[in-house]
């Protein structure tokens, strides 16, 4: 990699580089651990509601944009696997996929600790993969096994990891935004100086509870921040035909809202920081990150019926958060293509390794259907008619 | 089943006219309690803890056994007992204020719980106490704010949650039935919810079908909850505390009419038993199986059985999800005979999965098919009468005994 040939192609980019580890760089890359800040513009300006919006320039790192890169690729290869496990009756029932979006939940991660609590729908295999949990948590979880992160008894749409603050994993949609203040309740509660990132879709910001519990927040300044991870089409039903008013930043009213690129994990990672920031001070704040998913709203929707392929095309094209940041990260001479095709591979024999164990993990034990009904263990140990404690046993 | 009740209902209008007097059959509410305890013999152990060397959180540690303890028949004089006298509401801010004491995590939360004192008095004065953070006031969102208490109790803080009414909840089923009930399961684990859902139900004094709900029917089939009911000062203590201090979801059905119900309880702290059933009267004819407040008809039909020669032994289920089938057992065991008596709908209530359970369970001990006596299957009426007629009345609990003894 020949780093004399630095090119600073934008009027705000500054790059450190140290040239006597460049130097000696032929067989590890000095730049992928280098932690020297860079600033990079968003690609789109914020548009706010009722608040100042962030400044454009994101600080960010080498390591921080390779990482990046890292992380979306490996989400990216995971949805995709799961595809192609669901086709092949390995996963069965419901799977929302998030390709596409990645740029989410991995902008989120870089601007919060894991002390922040992240409450999500349903569409949360990257979201769980980027607060800390493994692809074989994932993927076993997925076909159903023990070593899941709900021991197999969750599914695709309950994966939850208590440690890194990631609640979940909900089914109904809607119905996670009133949990996501009620942890927000607690971090005031308990002066915790974090915040709760409660996420819902374009769809579910049409229900009821979701003004309830903003309408509570506010009037509580509770630490909330309601992100509406607008993908365009409630299932099937695109957001002109569901929303009056498609402006979900602005449907708060009251409360402030922040319209982000969702594509841009940069732009992402800004907003976040700035909303948490936000809501520690004054309270609940709304964003809305305009992103887009390639499958359709889960593997039993051709994804083709309600919107055009070229639509789906040229969305990949133009807006894709990969190929945002490989053209950054080669911009910017952080990597060369090599070096990012072999990360790709790396991460894709990652994936399958993890599919190949996932699949060795054994299927839950029967007695396993009684335990963790209630927290004492009711049901594999309850008070039977002799008021011992006794097993049940299936039929 | 039907037809028996039918019958019944026939009988008891007939004797309507007679000797049915409507004043006596709406519930005492400001009569003393010791006066309907005449013919109790209770079972005395109970376990005292006191507060400071308490683990925190371990339920199945501080439980106590059984009944109250009660000094035996009806004494006239109250000074020289032990214990202070209050009535259900105050007993209920007790244990509340004595939970809130012990745990600075308990919180609670509802509609007008705070400034205005609650609806029904009690949580009057903790907001003062506690403050504002403690003791929350909501807005008229049922659906958000039983969320936001299922979602604090997931961090670990034990939300006590208020429905102004309960059947007001239904507008959080959701919430109830899915997240509170379901995510411990889901999450293998990880989360705990030990939140205290509460409120008044039941059939009141002519509020209307909408505000005379029994929601235990509708919440028995979800997996993860505990339901009990209270039906005493004492109990209604005793159980607030349990359910507190549980680590699993508990709803706490209480009923509009017991609110006023005064009683003795002890000075000392005490914590019951969620899952266990309460002998109210034991008897060896047959086993009346009731809760809440038609625990207090049955009383009043037991004084006419025992003037008509019968030993009804009477037990307060109390834990309404999981039943208490020790003590049913065994009563059932002694006894032969089944009644169950209950404020809940004939479709689909308590009772009826009452029936299955002991049908299941204790079949070859029983000499009579079981019988269960509900609320008749239609909204509460407005008109007092009509409403009388809606649940079960003392006269035809002991026409349905005379029925079972014969």
């Amino acid at each position: 990699m020949d780093l004399s040939r630095l090119t600073s192609s934008s009027r705000r980019l500054h790059l450190l580089v140290n040239p006597f580890a460049a130097a000696a760089a032929h067989s590890r890359r000095p730049i992928s651990t280098d932690t020297s800040p860079i600033t990079v513009e968003t690609s789109a300006p914020f548009t706010a509601h009722n608040c100042d919006e962030p400044s454009r320039s994101v600080e960010t790192t080498p390591q921080e944009l390779v990482s990046f890169f890292r992380d979306m690729a490996l989400m990216r290869r995971m949805e995709i696997a799961a595809d192609s496990l669901y086709k092949g009756k390995m996963i069965r029932g419901f799977c929302h996929l998030y390709d596409g979006q990645e740029a989410v939940a991995v902008g989120m991660e870089a601007g919060i600790t894991k002390k922040d609590c992240i409450i999500t729908a349903y569409r949360d295999h990257c979201t769980f993969l980027g607060r800390g949990g493994t692809l074989l948590e994932v993927f076993a979880e997925l076909m159903g096994r023990q070593g899941g992160c709900s021991k197999g008894k969750g599914g695709s749409m309950h994966f939850y990891k208590k440690e890194s603050g990631f609640y979940g994993g909900h089914g109904i949609v809607g119905a996670q935004v009133p949990l996501g203040c009620g942890l927000a309740f607690a971090q005031k509660y308990l002066k915790d100086e974090t915040v709760t990132f409660a996420l819902y879709g374009d769809g579910a910001a049409n229900q009821g509870q979701l003004f309830e519990a903003l309408n509570i927040s506010c009037l509580w300044q509770l630490p909330a921040i309601l992100v509406c991870e607008n993908n365009h089409y409630g299932m099937g039903t695109a957001e002109w035909r569901a929303a009056k008013s498609p402006a979900y930043y602005k449907r708060g009213d009251y409360a402030p809202g922040l319209k982000v690129d969702g594509m841009d994990a940069l732009a992402v990672k800004q907003a976040c920081k700035f909303a948490k920031e936000y809501a520690l001070k004054n309270g609940p704040i709304i964003l809305e990150m305009d992103t887009y998913r390639y499958h359709g709203h889960s593997m039993s929707d051709p994804g083709s019926t309600y919107r055009t392929r070229d639509e789906i095309t040229g969305v990949r094209q133009v807006r894709d958060p990969i190929e945002r940041i490989r053209k950054l990260l080669l911009g910017l001479d952080l990597a060369s293509e090599k070096e990012l095709k072999d990360m790709e591979k790396e991460v894709r024999k990652e994936v399958d390794e993890a599919i190949s164990q996932a699949k060795e993990s054994q299927l839950p034990d029967p007695s396993e259907l009684f335990t963790n009904v209630y927290s004492k263990g009711y049901g594999v140990e309850a008070y039977g008619p002799d008021r011992k404690e006794v097993r049940s046993v299936l039929p | 089943m039907a037809a028996t009740f039918q019958g019944l209902g026939a009988a008891a209008a007939l004797s309507l006219s007679g000797s049915f007097d409507p004043n006596r059959l709406h519930l005492p509410c400001r009569r003393s309690l010791s006066v309907t305890r005449l013919s109790f013999v209770v079972r005395l152990e109970e376990r005292i803890v006191s507060g400071s060397n308490l683990p925190p959180r371990r339920a199945q540690q501080l439980v106590s056994k059984a009944v109250a303890t009660k000094a035996d028949a009806a004494s006239a004089s109250t000074a020289s007992k032990p214990g202070h006298e209050l009535l259900l509401f105050e007993a209920l801010r007790e244990g509340l204020e004595e939970e809130m004491d012990r745990d600075p995590q308990v919180c609670v939360m509802g509609e007008d719980v705070g400034h205005y004192g609650g609806s029904y008095k009690v949580t009057k004065g903790l907001a003062d106490k506690f403050g504002d953070l403690r003791v929350l006031d909501t807005p008229i969102a049922e659906n958000a704010f039983t969320g936001m208490g299922i979602g604090a109790a997931m961090t670990g803080l034990r939300p006590v949650v208020e429905g102004m009414n309960m059947g007001f909840l239904l507008l959080a089923f959701n919430q109830i039935s899915n997240n509170c009930g379901m995510l411990h399961y889901t999450s293998g684990g990880q989360f705990k919810i030990p939140i205290v859902i509460r409120g008044p139900g039941g059939v009141g004094r002519q509020l209307g079908a909408e505000h005379s709900q029994r929601l235990e029917s509708y919440f028995q089939s979800i997996p993860g909850i505990q339901m009990v009911a209270c039906s005493t000062p004492y109990n209604a203590k005793g159980l607030m505390k349990a359910a507190i201090r549980s680590e699993n979801p508990v709803i706490l059905f209480e009923h509009v009419l017991l609110y006023n119900l005064k009683e003795r309880i002890p000075d000392e702290e005490y914590v019951l038993n969620l899952e266990e059933a309460e002998m109210v009267r034991p008897g060896e004819h047959i086993t009346i199986l009731t809760y809440s407040r038609m625990r207090y008809h049955v009383m009043q039909a037991a004084k006419t059985l025992v003037n008509k020669g019968y030993d009804p032994e009477v037990i307060d289920i109390r834990s309404l999800k999981p039943f208490d089938l020790y003590t049913i057992g065994n009563s059932v065991k002694k006894t032969h005979r089944v009644l169950i008596v209950e404020e809940c709908m004939r479709t689909g209530g308590i009772g009826a999965s009452l029936t299955a359970a002991i049908t299941e369970n204790f079949h070859d001990y029983l000499d009579a098919p079981i019988m269960c006596l509900s609320s008749q299957d239609v909204p509460t009426p407005y008109a007092g009468t009509l409403e009388n007629w809606t649940v079960v009345q003392p006269a035809q609990i002991v026409t349905a005994v005379e029925q079972l003894c014969q």
